[in-house]
């Protein structure tokens, strides 16, 4: 695992004097996850396995893992804090410092990259102002670059709080970072309305979502995950989609998606379910909605 | 690209077999409802109605392997588990897809997860087991939210819980999310991951079947493996067999991804070939041809157009060279500069290199110093042979397969694309142009 440089002259190197305890929760937090770690804890054998879904308890609690989070998993699972330490560090997906309310994360492995996720990357670092792992000043996005995230047929990829937003574009993800800081609604093309990172943290704990329509929300499988299935039944001759869905022209604000943009032939494969023209579907609106 | 006109006669109706796939256009696919519609928990009755040796028995005749890469016999692993041990027994099924390229088990929880929850049901019952853990990667939310919603209504419908369909059988399935890490999808690092600890795989012997989840006999199986049991359970052995070769029977879901025209999931008997999926999806986007591809995930060694017409099971993709693994076929045009993708996929395995081996944690390390130099034109002759080296310094050096597939794509885009590493050597950088490889390249020189 690798810490980036930001991290590390973030925490710098403390000589002497060895760090004090970390301060507890208030006693009304402690208190309401202590209930919520024990039906974490019960689901398991052994106690030490809840230590994954306490430490994403905890990172819903503050937004990212604190020594203090770190305390009170040790507490909870009889561990010391240093085997805690050793566990939280190893695991990207627990933040070590406060971060945004949006992880906008942009897949550059080989093939995202190629198709155009470093692009992506590129004009999101530059739009927003920030490197990786950098958050805005308003303190809604956070911007990292990340890995293979099991979406390469609808590459390129960008996650944000680990909902997948499908078939970006330097400007469709510009638009929806721009709607995330402006407090607009954000729909992914798979996943559910966006909730905080906090919140999806919860989930990630294995407290399911409870929010209406979430389950449902964005509709079956997304459209490259039929082409297959329609070919087999014959319901689709192979259409020629030369150009991704979802790109908007530069001189259109693409933070406002029309249901005109969407009908354009460059924007949506055929004979999907993603680009029924009673249903505008590009990477900012919701599949279905 | 040039077609064989012979294949134009093979229509996508003959050439694929959707099964797990079959109803994800359907409203609402994911639901116990749905899934009931389509004989679903079916095969759950039939595997009650036999002994559970008699289920181990049949998984192994209907010839089913591993669908997360390695292409070991499901059958085989259910059998190795020690009976009457007195010992729990663990069934864990790794759904932490991570392999670059791989998008194969992530659809199939979000469009059809109860398939997965049957096999459980069905695998624990053969290898007598009450507690199995799904393992999912964290990053993966809307998944995650499907897979706590089937569980939910699996237990209500007693699908789940005490005595499962008054067979006597008790299962309690606990979902786990991961927190991100690649590594966790290597079956003992995962066994470590679940056991709250850094995910760093484990010597073997002893092997899990033996000492796994808590030193306990435990199964670890993909998820397109468990959920593959119940379509056999309920359709029969012999037409499982119907499908693939021999050695690969049965079908499996194939990942298109890349400069293609139509990305996606095909489910396909094993052993069709590339060239007949781009044929039926409508090839290489328009005016591209192909250059190289993946036929299992960046760990598999590339391979190139002369190979469009091996069979894609685990001997053909054996016999040509690489390695079926999770049939992630990522497909690039003559735009990709082979090295950028190379030095792209070995910074993800040093970065997601868990330290514990030396050669592979320092020779990622170093390999991507020199893939770095000469992407920039920075490099020298003597680092070609170079990184040869240090990759073979990894391969089959580290305890897990990491190892092994940081150093397949080095090995096989040398012995492919030599001179266009050469051509970044003595051309002092890069001759291609990221833009053109983009998904909207040609849109722009289009409406420039």
């Amino acid at each position: 695992m690798t810490t980036s440089s930001s991290e590390r002259s973030d925490r710098g190197v403390s000589l002497g004097m060895p760090q004090l305890p970390a301060p507890a929760y208030p006693d009304d937090v402690r208190a309401r996850l202590e209930t919520d770690a024990r039906e974490v804890i019960a689901r398991y054998p052994d106690s030490r396995s809840a230590l994954l879904p306490l430490l994403h308890l905890v990172q819903s609690e503050e937004g990212h893992v604190t020594r203090t989070g770190m305390q009170f998993c040790a507490d909870m699972l009889d561990l010391t804090t240093a085997e805690v330490t050793a566990v939280a560090t190893f695991y990207t997906m627990y933040r070590r410092r406060p971060s945004g309310d949006y992880q906008v994360g942009v897949c550059t492995n080989t093939l995202c990259a190629v198709m155009g996720g470093d692009a992506i990357f590129e004009e999101l670092q530059e739009h927003l102002g920030v490197g990786n792992g950098g958050t805005t000043d308003d303190g809604k996005v956070t911007l990292e670059h990340i890995e293979c995230n099991a979406a390469c047929d609808f590459a390129p990829v960008v996650m944000v709080n680990w909902e997948f937003f499908d078939n970006q574009t330097p400007e469709s993800a510009k638009g929806m970072v721009d709607d995330l800081r402006a407090g607009r609604p954000v729909a992914p093309t798979r996943g559910a309305p966006l909730c905080t990172f906090k919140e999806t943290a919860r989930i990630l704990a294995g407290f399911p979502d409870g929010r209406e329509g979430a389950v449902e929300a964005t509709g079956g499988a997304g459209h490259a995950s039929l082409i297959g299935l329609k070919l087999a039944k014959g319901e689709a001759a192979p259409a020629r989609v030369v150009h991704p869905r979802g790109e908007t022209p530069r001189d259109t604000p693409p933070h406002e998606p029309s249901p005109a943009e969407h009908l354009s032939s460059h924007d949506a494969p055929q004979d999907t379910s993603a680009s029924d023209p009673a249903h505008p579907s590009g990477p900012v609106a919701e599949e279905g909605e | 690209m040039t077609l064989a006109p012979e294949l134009k006669d093979m229509s996508p109706e003959k050439l694929l077999a959707p099964v797990l796939s079959a109803f994800w256009d359907e409203d609402r696919s994911w639901t116990l409802d749905v899934y009931q519609r389509h004989e679903g928990y079916e095969g759950l009755r039939k595997a009650l109605a036999m002994s559970p040796d008699d289920v181990i028995a049949y998984v192994k005749e209907s010839g089913l392997r591993g669908r997360g890469g390695a292409g070991f016999p499901t059958g085989m692993k259910w059998q190795f588990i020690p009976q009457g041990d007195g010992k729990p027994h663990y069934l864990v099924v790794n759904a932490d897809e991570s392999e670059p390229g791989t998008c194969k088990d992530i659809p199939l929880l979000f469009a059809n997860p109860h398939s997965l929850i049957e096999g459980i049901v069905i695998a624990c019952y053969a290898i007598r087991s009450s507690h199995a853990f799904i393992y999912l990667r964290g990053e993966v939310v809307p998944v995650l939210r499907r897979l706590h919603e089937a569980v939910r209504e699996a237990y209500a419908a007693g699908l789940l819980g005490e005595n499962i369909l008054g067979s006597g059988l008790d299962l309690t399935l606990t979902v786990h999310a991961g927190a991100g890490a690649y590594i966790c999808g290597e079956e003992t690092a995962l066994l470590d991951s679940l056991e709250g600890r850094r995910g760093q795989p484990r010597l073997r012997p002893p092997f899990p079947a033996v000492a796994g989840l808590y030193a306990c006999p435990t199964v670890v199986n993909n998820v397109e493996s468990i959920a593959s049991v119940p379509a056999i359970m309920n359709r029969g052995k012999e037409w499982f067999r119907s499908m693939g070769s021999e050695k690969s029977p049965g079908f499996t879901l194939y990942s298109l991804s890349g400069h293609v025209t139509n990305p996606g999931q095909y489910e396909a008997p094993l052993g069709i070939t590339l060239r007949q999926l781009l044929e039926m999806s409508g090839g290489m986007r328009q005016g591209h041809r192909l250059k190289f591809w993946t036929p299992g995930g960046s760990s598999t060694p590339l391979l190139t157009d002369e190979h469009l017409d091996v069979p894609l099971d685990y001997e053909g993709v054996g016999a040509a060279g690489s390695m079926l693994g999770t049939k992630a076929l990522q497909c690039f045009d003559e735009t990709t500069c082979v090295v950028r993708a190379v030095t792209r996929w070995t910074e993800f395995y040093a970065h997601e290199s868990c330290g514990k081996c030396t050669p592979c944690r320092e020779g990622t390390y170093w390999l991507v110093q020199l893939m770095r130099d000469i992407e920039a034109g920075k490099g020298q002759m003597s680092d070609l042979d170079k990184l040869n080296d240090i990759a073979d310094n990894i391969n089959g050096k580290a305890f897990c397969a990491l190892g092994d597939g940081a150093a397949s794509p080095i090995f096989s885009s040398l012995k492919h694309f030599r001179e266009e590493y050469e051509q970044h050597i003595t051309g002092r950088g890069c001759p291609f142009d990221p833009a053109k490889s983009t998904a909207w390249a040609d849109r722009t020189e289009v409406h420039a």
